[in-house]
């Protein structure tokens, strides 16, 4: 069932002409069932069954005490848990590893709850997503009162307003009367458009500093305009 | 600590497991908190009196196989739900459909039963007594099962807890049926499965909150 190794060689069955009419029915069933399901190696569902395939043999080997076998299970277990992780956790892919890592020790730890003849991968998944959720909840708990601000909304903001020019005059102002834990990060990341990772670079701040920063200064700046008399 | 370090470390340890862990540990916990269960009921209810002429009535065995049956489905339901990724919709479903049965057996018979009779025939002497001492009874199991649960790895904790909770109400139940002289089938139907739903709720409510494990 695995097509990963026949893309290349289906595309040439495929695009050869049929010369009888069977024969390129043929061709093109063969050439259909083939691609019809790629395996993709960043698809999650085209990783399922050989994940379940070499997983499998090797932790009921390390259960039953072959520790190179379970070694070399908890190194692919790993690397699939990454890349499960990494798909989940856009917002905070710096936590990847950290959330890996949870999965994979409640994965040991909890290794005698999987039923050896039941499919191994709904039992990992499971775990990982649990794990998942109680790191969602933390960083959620943490983080609910700041926006979110990656590039995209960066760069909206900052394209946004054709007159931004004409703003900026205005806004200076106001600004200079930040303190410049809030004025700094500002100025870098609304005025001169640099990324945060930049600004980081520039200021010697953290990154949650300059981003608890912008947040922080531009509610302070809303609030001082709506006071400052026209 | 990086990732290639966790994984020696990890395999290091000792790494071979038994296959029925869950099951041990869940049974351990349903036998221990049965036992208590029993004590308590025997030193604070004792047994009926006419426990000897009872065997022989039809009634006493209905009294413990109602909450037996039950207590078998939860148990099932319970170590399925103790695992990753389980889920124990059959064991659900025959708990539910052989606790409806007999709630319409009870309703039933009051229907058919003449006015006059129908609220002692409902209420007997001890409804009251019934629900508190199931609930009362189910508290050794469920406290053991939690520990026990918390020890796996469930991943379903409001169906754990359920799951858990009916186990400790069934198998009080059936703790209760030996000192329990009610005789009347709508008894049986209204207040044991009460006395079992009960827990089974609170378990479901509680669920979410103890069986988080780490």
């Amino acid at each position: 069932m695995d097509a990963s190794g026949l893309p290349g060689a289906t595309l040439l069955t495929y695009s050869r002409p049929g010369p009888a009419k069977l024969q390129h029915a043929g061709t093109f069933f063969f050439a259909r069932r083939v691609t019809v399901a790629p395996a993709r190696p960043n698809n999650p569902q085209s990783t399922l069954k050989p994940a379940e395939e070499t997983l499998r043999p090797l932790l009921l080997l390390g259960l039953e005490g072959d520790r190179a076998a379970y070694a070399s299970f908890l190194a692919q277990a790993a690397a699939h848990l990454r890349a499960y992780v990494r798909r989940r956790l856009t917002r905070w892919p710096d936590d990847v590893e950290d959330v890996m890592q949870e999965a994979l020790l409640a994965i040991h730890n909890h290794r005698d709850t999987w039923r050896r003849t039941e499919p191994l991968m709904p039992w990992l998944h499971a775990i990982a997503r649990y794990k998942l959720i109680d790191a969602l909840r933390a960083r959620s708990m943490h983080e609910a009162m700041l926006l979110p601000l990656d590039d995209e909304s960066e760069d909206a903001l900052a394209d946004a307003d054709p007159h931004a020019g004409e703003a900026r005059r205005d806004v200076r102002v106001l600004l200079e009367t930040l303190p410049d834990r809030f004025r700094v990060p500002i100025e870098c990341v609304k005025l001169e458009g640099l990324s945060v990772a930049e600004t980081t670079q520039r200021t010697g701040m953290s990154a949650s500093a300059v981003k608890v920063g912008v947040h922080r200064g531009l509610r302070l700046l809303a609030r001082r305009l709506r006071e400052s008399p026209r | 600590m990086n990732t290639d370090a966790l994984v020696e470390a990890l395999a290091k340890g000792p790494i071979a497991v038994g296959p029925r862990a869950v099951e041990r540990r869940l049974g351990a916990a349903l036998a221990g908190g049965a036992t208590l269960a029993t004590l308590a009921m025997l030193a604070a209810l004792g047994l009926r009196p006419d426990l000897h002429a009872a065997l022989r009535e039809p009634m006493f065995w209905a009294k413990l196989a109602y909450p037996l049956v039950l207590s078998l489905a939860a148990a099932c339901a319970t170590t399925v739900l103790a695992r990753p990724a389980g889920r124990a919709r059959r064991a659900a479903a025959a708990s539910c459909a052989v606790a409806a049965a007999m709630v319409l057996a009870a309703l039933g018979i009051l229907a058919i039963a003449p006015a006059g009779g129908r609220v002692a025939l409902a209420v007997g002497h001890s409804a009251l007594a019934c629900v508190v001492a199931v609930a009362a009874l189910s508290l050794p199991v469920f406290a053991l099962a939690v520990v026990a649960l918390r020890r796996c790895a469930p991943t379903r904790l409001r169906s754990a807890g359920a799951a858990a909770g009916l186990l400790a109400g069934a198998t009080a139940a059936a703790v209760y049926a030996w000192h329990c002289d009610e005789t009347a089938l709508p008894f049986l139907g209204l207040w044991y499965t009460l006395g079992m739903v009960m827990p089974a709720a609170i378990g479901a409510v509680l669920g979410p909150r103890l069986l988080r494990w780490a």
